[in-house]
């Protein structure tokens, strides 16, 4: 074969691969789709991969009720957690990389392993001390809840990026009469856009895909969409309305979804320096 | 001395203040309190009687425990090292100056977006035999078509680590890929002009150049091993029986359906000291780098 | 403007003290540069004197003020950075009037210094970009801006023009001291660059392992080094040294290589008859003579007004300078004799100047 020839088959080889496995990455959002869209009576007869015949939206509609309430529930506690969690961090990760304290090189040796903890060992005595405080099951509860899990990653995201300022930044604002917080507010937070639009990526898709704390400590009242829809497929008795399902399934991937689709590359960026160090 | 101390450093403790109380409470308190809940006899409720180590004998003597460590370590083992090798291939094929990269890595990264609990509908929805694929298949003719790998113990974790692997790949791809374009152009000239291949290039050159970035993938794929539940609560529910179980369900079941916190706690003790022992060196390693790092 | 007054400042990190009690006093307008090798404390003396770290024993005094306890800002003093620690989000009028509008001065009081302090460096022009858009040189003189403005009673400069490349550095180091002139301020200045030292500094502390080795104006550090490291330190290229034992025979004193060369010399120290000895020349001071000590010529670097030319001789390597068209080849042996009345002795053991009578 010419070099040529050897070139092109390569090419070839490297986009189907390339396609493929695209397909296979969007293959379930399709189905999705596209269930959504059908009437039971077509699924039950039909074929997953097919496209609706006589397509419809009240599958969504119904959906849509449905999780209203849970909609609103995620929107009220994403709101204060985002915020708190990511002030809370940049505030720590300040503190810690500038202000030479005695033990915070152990405060950040707890937070780099406590990243990793699983919950399951926090959720019995979490409970306990919020129902003390009568906080366990509130709106509340379950904001002080993720900022406490998201004090790990926020933290040592804010510290590493303030490692990499220069420090005489700082000692030049500390020598220009600056203060504790004013070096915060006028020069070091100022700097920090590139690390906040991360941090509120990274906060936003966990906070709003959580299943877990919400389920164990949001409370009736206070149920995230995920909760719900969980509770909507998978315990209802009787027929499921797989239609329904789908719709709902989408409704509550779509907040994240957009937030992907906007953030773009810094999205990558996000993922990536979650990695908590690497 | 200590006064002026104090008054250099107030509004810096101030601004620790959340942080710290976060982690005494929650981060030591808590798993100081829950690591003694697991040595007494509490049941319903959180008992002062010492029992020794009895709910950790009862613990490993409860089938559906060894179970859900079982399941955890074979479908971890799965799942990283499928992750890990169609995340790096992918990673390799976008390296190739391909057209539309954007695109496709707008498509491979999607997933990642998504909860578990969605990413566990879907593939539920798409792997049950009596409308999915098995029944596409036998639509189209082929009538004897099996694939209801979800609904048998033997193979519903396949099922689980496939989904994962399809929610997880994009993250290996997006790291390593990273990793790829940082490595100097002037490496792979010096390999074409020593006449390495491009494969043997990769094997031998570039791939253990990326040793870093393979080791956070991995402690990130492993992160999402332990907490592994979400996708379990959505796609299998633990079963067929017990045969997807896994230990955060398993103390998750026992704490609240079962109200058996001792056993639970000796379970959650058990996970972190398995956390501690696997992950802990690597952090403090990390950790003391810094520091030194950290001296002027 | 002050006086500084360094009085037995100590500087521990932990268990490692890295300055061991240091004295300096600088008067009131004068320039002092702070040199010696990287890890010499001069540093750390310098951010001790601005509050940026703590003194672990000894007094600072500004103004003759003990400031050991203020924080930075009632210190009353201005710094430039090596890298210039430029404000990357405010513009270059808002870097220089940052410090006074954290004092709450009025706006047209900020304009009208901002404003003088450009006209000063010529930065006019320059009031509204951002730091990113302008050279090293203009940032380097933004920070000096920044200090300006203040009116300080010190200014301290932390090895400001290291990140300048060679000419513009040249240039840079007329412009602080035409500044200095200007403003008559009292400027500590940090350089491990001792050309820059002797170019600019009023008084030049030489430091090196935590102690002050020598403090003095630049010619008085040249012409009567106090120790060997001075000695080695200052001047380019680097002062001679030649070890032996010092032997008086026949009333004219000889330094006796350990290959058993003899070096002719003119005078020595009183009563070192016998005494082992290193034997200080600069290299504009060893002249190519008819007689003295034999010397391998190696590499010869001709630079126009003068020659450099290396040369091996009595197991010593020895720089000679000189300014005749004399043109070695390598390989040649020449005859080399330091100049009488600018020899300088050290003692073997401890470094220290001898004084030749």
């Amino acid at each position: 074969m010419s070099r040529a020839r050897k070139h092109l088959a390569a090419r070839v080889a490297i986009y189907t691969c390339l396609i493929a496995m695209a397909l296979f990455v969007l293959g379930p959002l399709y189905v999705m789709v596209i269930t959504s869209l059908k009437h039971m009576s077509e699924i039950s007869s039909g074929n997953i991969l097919a496209l609706p015949h006589i397509p419809t939206i009240a599958p969504w509609l119904v959906s849509a009720h449905k999780l209203s309430a849970g909609f609103l529930n995620s929107v009220k506690i994403l709101i204060p957690s985002v915020i708190i969690s990511i002030a809370v961090g940049a505030i720590a990760g300040y503190a810690l990389q500038f202000w030479r304290l005695p033990g915070a090189s152990l405060l950040v040796l707890i937070l780099l392993i406590g990243a990793f903890i699983p919950y399951a060992v926090f959720i019995y005595p979490l409970v306990r001390i919020l129902a003390f405080f009568g906080l366990f099951g509130t709106l509340t509860g379950i904001v002080i809840v993720h900022t406490t899990f998201g004090l790990p990653v926020m933290t040592i995201l804010f510290k590493n990026f303030y490692s990499s300022l220069p420090v005489e930044l700082f000692k030049a604002a500390r020598v220009d009469g600056a203060g504790f917080w004013r070096i915060f507010a006028s020069i070091v937070f100022p700097m920090s856009t590139p690390i906040v639009i991360v941090a509120v990526i990274l906060q936003v898709t966990g906070i709003w895909n959580d299943f877990l704390l919400g389920l164990v400590f949001a409370g009736r009242d206070n149920m995230p969409m995920t909760v719900e829809l969980n509770n909507i497929v998978t315990t209802t008795t009787g027929t499921r309305f797989y239609n329904q399902d789908m719709a709902a399934t989408i409704l509550t991937a779509a907040v994240p979804l957009l937030v992907y689709l906007v953030s773009g590359r810094w999205f990558v960026r996000g993922i990536t320096a979650g990695a908590v160090k690497g | 001395m200590m006064k002026i101390w104090l008054r250099r450093n107030f509004s810096a403790l101030m601004a620790l203040s959340p942080a710290l109380l976060i982690v005494l409470v929650v981060y030591v308190g808590c798993t100081i309190w829950s690591v003694r809940i697991s040595l007494t006899d509490s049941h319903i409720l959180p008992s002062d009687h010492y029992v020794g180590l009895h709910n950790y004998v009862r613990l490993l003597n409860t089938d559906r425990w060894n179970t859900s460590v079982g399941n955890l370590v074979f479908f971890g083992f799965m799942f990283i090292i499928a992750s890990l090798v169609t995340g790096t291939l992918m990673a390799i094929l976008m390296d190739q100056r391909i057209k539309g990269e954007a695109l496709f890595r707008t498509i491979y990264l999607y997933p990642l977006a998504m909860s578990f609990i969605v990413t566990g509908l879907i593939w539920e929805w798409i792997l049950q035999p009596t409308l999915g694929i098995q029944k596409m298949m036998r639509n189209f003719g082929f009538a004897h078509f099996h694939f209801d790998w979800i609904n048998h113990s033997s193979t519903v974790l396949y099922t689980v680590a496939l989904a994962a692997v399809w929610q997880g790949s994009g993250l290996v791809m997006a790291i390593m890929l990273a990793g790829l374009r940082g490595v100097d152009d002037e490496i792979w000239k010096a390999a074409r002009i020593e006449g390495i291949s491009p494969v043997r290039t990769y094997i031998s050159i570039v791939l253990p150049m990326l040793g870093g970035a393979i080791a956070t993938v991995t402690v990130l794929l492993a992160l999402t091993v332990v907490r592994l539940f979400d996708l379990i609560i959505a796609m299998t529910g633990g079963g067929p029986g017990d045969s997807s179980e896994v230990p955060a369900k398993f103390i998750y079941d026992y704490l609240f359906d079962h109200q058996d916190i001792g056993l639970a706690t000796a379970a959650s003790t058990l996970m972190l000291g398995f956390v501690l022992v696997f992950i802990g060196p690597w952090q403090i390693w990390q950790w003391r780098r810094d520091v030194r790092g950290a001296g002027r | 403007m002050a006086s500084v007054d360094v009085i037995g400042v100590r500087k521990a990190f932990g268990h490692v003290e890295v300055v061991h009690g240091v004295d300096v006093t600088i008067r009131d307008g004068e320039f002092v540069i702070l040199v010696g090798p990287s890890g010499c404390g001069k540093t750390t003396l310098l951010r001790m004197i601005a509050g940026l770290e703590n003194v672990t024993s000894g007094e600072i005094r500004i103004g003759g003020q003990i400031v050991n306890d203020l924080p930075p800002k009632m210190r009353d003093i201005a710094m430039v950075f090596q890298n210039y620690a430029l404000y990357p989000h405010l513009t270059v009028g808002q870097n220089m009037g940052f410090s006074l509008k954290l004092k709450k001065a009025s706006p047209a009081e900020i304009n009208s210094r901002v404003a003088e302090a450009a006209e000063i460096l010529g930065l006019q022009s320059l009031l509204d970009r951002y730091p990113r858009q302008l050279s090293g040189g203009q940032r380097q003189r933004v920070a000096m801006g920044r200090a300006i403005v203040r009116d300080p009673q010190v200014f301290l400069f932390d090895e400001p023009l290291s990140n300048l490349d060679a000419k513009l550095r040249v240039a840079m180091r007329a412009e602080i001291k035409e500044l200095h002139r200007r403003l008559a301020t009292t400027t500590v200045y940090v350089t491990h660059d001792q050309i820059e030292a002797m170019t600019m500094a009023d008084k030049i502390v030489v430091m090196h392992g935590g102690i002050v080795e020598q403090i003095g104006a630049p010619l008085e550090l040249y012409d009567r080094p106090a120790n060997q490291f001075v000695a080695g330190f200052i001047g380019s290229p680097a002062m001679n040294f030649l070890s032996g034992t010092l032997n008086v025979k026949g009333g004219t004193p000889h330094l006796t290589l350990a290959d058993g060369a003899e070096v002719p010399l003119h005078k020595a120290p009183a009563g070192s008859d016998g005494r082992p000895m290193v034997l200080g020349v600069r290299p504009e001071n060893l002249l190519v003579a008819q007689e003295g000590l034999a010397a391998e010529v190696g590499v010869v670097e001709p630079m126009g007004s003068e020659t450099q030319i290396a040369v091996k001789a009595g197991g010593h390597a020895l720089i000679c300078l000189i300014r005749d068209r004399l043109m070695p080849k390598p390989g040649d042996m020449l005859r080399l004799a330091p100049e009488p009345a600018h020899v300088h002795f050290f003692e073997a053991e401890t470094g220290r100047r001898i004084d030749a009578v």
